[in-house]
């Protein structure tokens, strides 16, 4: 589905994403995940051809992704980002429907498109007419989700799409997204730091740290088998937030 | 059938626009008569508008240019075909370096730039000392001469003419005057003294309406110190050519008007008739020729003004904003070029009106609208860029990327995304420059350009608070309504989603 090819990125003299290969499975969710400035939101750029790679090259479907094609190939891709992105002067309707409508779509096919998605988000239809600055966050999410889902792409790419959401409405999106990746089928890249999340998104989980792939392995193998010092310590420090274990005389032991 | 329509659009351009052209479709170019800002050449003016009128021909005033630069280039360009100039201002200014002795050479001269110049109206205008008339026939002066039997006369002088070359210091020597030089004061001062007593001589242009006001004698010059401003007719020579009826009706004015005439003259248009009407009695008492003048209300006024100041904003604004708007698109996307052009553009904000609007004149060959336009139009230009380029640079990175990411072209990503984001922006940058604009528009008066700003001009030179208000506040109420009608703009142009309060 989708290759990186000794792909690098440097920004201002930082190496962002060092020169990395990386296949990512057909219909399954990949998640990648590290701390921050790991290189993991440049690599989902790099993927959607947003950002253009130094060296190295993005295949998708076996056709590489150059500044010239990427307009056409990124209709093939769906992109959430933190917040959705929405557009705040339309309403959620037409964020949804803005590509489908520029593509030239006819009326009755956007609407029966809109009412799947409607049902595979559970959205409440009789907000379509509102604008992004009257839904909720968790609202907004899943319009964002919509609109990326719209031209129904292979690719659904995803940057910390529950980043800003405060932890209730974010445990319930995170139900809401697996059965959405479930039912789907689809191939899915998301980010996230959130390794509890990343276990219960992702089939398969890429780890990276300094703009380099460190492990990956599903969930579980990645606990059970940290291939060095930096996955224990990463596992750990999610599992116990530091200020905690300070407090906690076993920690040391 | 285009053709026609164009035809018909030029024809009608003059009567929508500027400056209250009384042009006709029927009759060739009308004669067009310039003057100065100050009320003498104003006067003067009329006096050949309505001359050239009576004889059949169409012309029009374009009144209160400015400065002698401005009627001179006027002159030059072909935007004016006459003016009342002085010979001294030609000599001494205008032609200085052509170092002129007599007036054949000064003829010889002007005949190089396609100008010609007619006998002497009767009258100078320059400067000479003057005194209580009681006074000077108590202690029997008559000329300067003789003030250098009187040491003991107060004397008070204005700046301008202490400062001069030919001014005071060289008089004084030229003469052997016995006074000590005196502080400058201010001439109104220096006026109200010397009616008043405490003062004995003073400066004073030779047709100030103040010397028949004030009974003031005017010392005769008899050693020929101060240079001649001698009035004449200053036109192209080929309004000769195109009406020589017109040009030997406006010749019925050599010597016919002395200084005394002159005085009266202004003092009449400094209490507040009408310079037409000045001008129309002058012309039917003197020489015999009736002109009607139509009676010029204060509404009409206010109509054409309105009409004329509108115009300067609505069309420099426009202008203004289909150039900015794509300069700040380029300025928010390329950062460099955007540096540049917003320096570019606040520099031209910085240049000095007056200055800009002397350039503008030699750049087009104008004098009037076409400049004030420019001028106008550019010094809108930076809150518009400036607004644009800062609304499209403030849209978040992650819409940006959604909008890129959906495959939007980056045409409608422009389109459907960024300028529509950016309106609120982009309305109160052009909101900022058509108030600004309203009041700069003001300036078209120096230029005669119209609007507003020529009842300010009129009224600081009459010295005429009430004619000042009637530009100044009908330019306060031009700018509030633009306010208030861009409140209403915004509701229609902003989209809803932006002016919504998060719900959270």
């Amino acid at each position: 589905m989708l290759e990186l090819v000794r792909v690098s990125k440097t920004f201002r003299g930082i190496q962002a994403v060092r020169p990395t290969d990386l296949t990512i499975p057909t219909g399954q969710t990949t998640v990648l995940i590290g701390p921050s400035g790991c290189g993991k939101s440049t690599l989902l750029r790099l993927m959607a051809g947003l950002v253009q790679p130094d060296s190295g090259k993005v295949l998708l479907q076996g056709q590489q992704l150059t500044p010239a094609n990427a307009l056409q190939l990124r209709r093939q891709i769906g992109f959430v980002v933190q917040d959705g992105g929405l557009f705040p002067h339309l309403t959620a309707r037409d964020n949804i429907t803005l590509m489908a409508r520029r593509l030239g779509w006819k009326q009755q096919r956007i609407h029966d498109r809109l009412d799947e998605l409607l049902d595979l988000t559970r959205f409440p239809a009789a907000r379509l007419g509102n604008f992004p600055a009257q839904l909720s966050g968790g609202q907004r999410q899943r319009v964002s989700l919509m609109r990326g889902l719209m031209l129904d792409p292979q690719l659904l790419l995803l940057d910390e799409p529950l980043g800003a959401l405060d932890p209730l409405v974010r445990s319930d999106l995170q139900a809401d997204l697996r059965s959405i990746f479930d039912r789907l089928n689809k191939t899915v890249v998301l980010v996230t730091h959130d390794l509890g999340e990343a276990g219960f998104l992702g089939h398969r989980l890429v780890l990276l740290r300094e703009g380099a792939v460190v492990q990956q392995d599903t969930f579980a193998n990645l606990v059970a088998q940290p291939a060095n010092d930096f996955v224990r310590r990463f596992i750990r420090a999610q599992r116990h937030p530091p200020e905690l274990s300070l407090t906690d005389p076993g920690a040391d032991s | 059938m285009i053709q026609r329509w164009l035809l018909v659009a030029i024809a009608l351009l003059p009567l929508v626009g500027p400056t209250g052209c009384r042009t006709s479709a029927h009759s060739a170019r009308p004669v067009r008569v310039g003057s100065k800002a100050f009320t003498e050449s104003v006067l003067l003016g009329e006096i050949l508008r309505l001359l050239a009128l009576s004889v059949g021909s169409q012309a029009e005033h374009r009144a209160q240019l400015g400065d002698t630069s401005k009627t001179w280039n006027g002159l030059l360009v072909g935007e004016l075909d006459v003016y009342v100039e002085y010979t001294g201002t030609l000599t001494q200014e205008v032609l200085a370096r052509e170092r002129i002795r007599t007036p054949e050479q000064l003829d010889a001269v002007l005949a190089g730039y396609g100008l010609r110049m007619s006998r002497s109206l009767g009258f100078c205008n320059n400067y000479a000392l003057g005194m209580r008339r009681s006074q000077a026939e108590t202690r029997n002066i008559r000329t300067i001469s003789d003030l250098v039997q009187h040491p003991d006369l107060r004397i008070g002088l204005s700046n301008a003419f202490l400062e001069r070359a030919d001014g005071w210091n060289a008089l004084k020597a030229h003469y052997r005057l016995p006074f000590a030089t005196p502080r400058s004061m201010e001439h109104s001062v220096a006026y109200q003294a010397i009616l008043q007593g405490s003062l004995d001589v003073l400066d004073l242009y030779t047709t100030d309406a103040e010397i028949l006001q004030g009974d003031l004698l005017v010392l005769e010059d008899d050693r020929r110190f101060f240079p001649r401003y001698e009035a004449v007719l200053l036109y192209r020579a080929d309004l000769e050519d195109r009406l020589p009826k017109v040009v030997q009706t406006l010749k019925r004015l050599e010597g016919a008007i002395d200084e005394k005439t002159m005085q009266q003259l202004n003092n009449r248009a400094l209490q507040k008739i009408p310079e037409a009407k000045v001008a129309a009695d002058f012309l039917a008492e003197q020489l015999r020729v009736d002109v009607p003048v139509e009676a010029d209300s204060l509404a009409r006024r206010l109509w054409r003004m309105t009409g004329e100041h509108v115009f300067l904003v609505a069309v420099s604004l426009l202008a203004a904003i289909v150039l900015a708007i794509p300069l700040g698109v380029i300025a928010a996307h390329r950062p460099l070029i955007g540096q540049l052009l917003l320096a570019l553009v606040g520099g031209i904000q910085t240049f000095p009106a007056l200055a800009l609007l002397s350039l503008l004149i030699l750049l087009t060959n104008r004098i009037g609208t076409w400049p004030a336009l420019i001028a106008l139009c550019l010094y809108s230009l930076l809150p518009i860029v400036r607004n644009t380029s800062t609304g499209i640079r403030d849209i978040s990175l992650n819409i940006r990327e959604s909008a890129a990411a959906l495959g939007l072209s980056a045409w409608d990503q422009l389109w459907l995304v960024e300028l529509p984001l950016a309106s609120r922006a982009i309305l109160a940058g052009i909101k900022t420059a058509a108030v600004i604009n309203v009041g700069f528009a003001t300036l078209g008066g120096l230029i005669g350009a119209g609007g507003y700003g020529q009842a300010i001009l009129s009224g600081l030179n009459k010295n005429d608070a009430l004619l000042v208000l009637e530009g100044a506040i009908p330019a306060v109420s031009l700018a509030l309504i633009v306010q208030g009608l861009f409140e209403i703009v915004e509701r229609l142009v902003v989209p809803r989603g932006l002016r919504l309060k998060p719900a959270e």
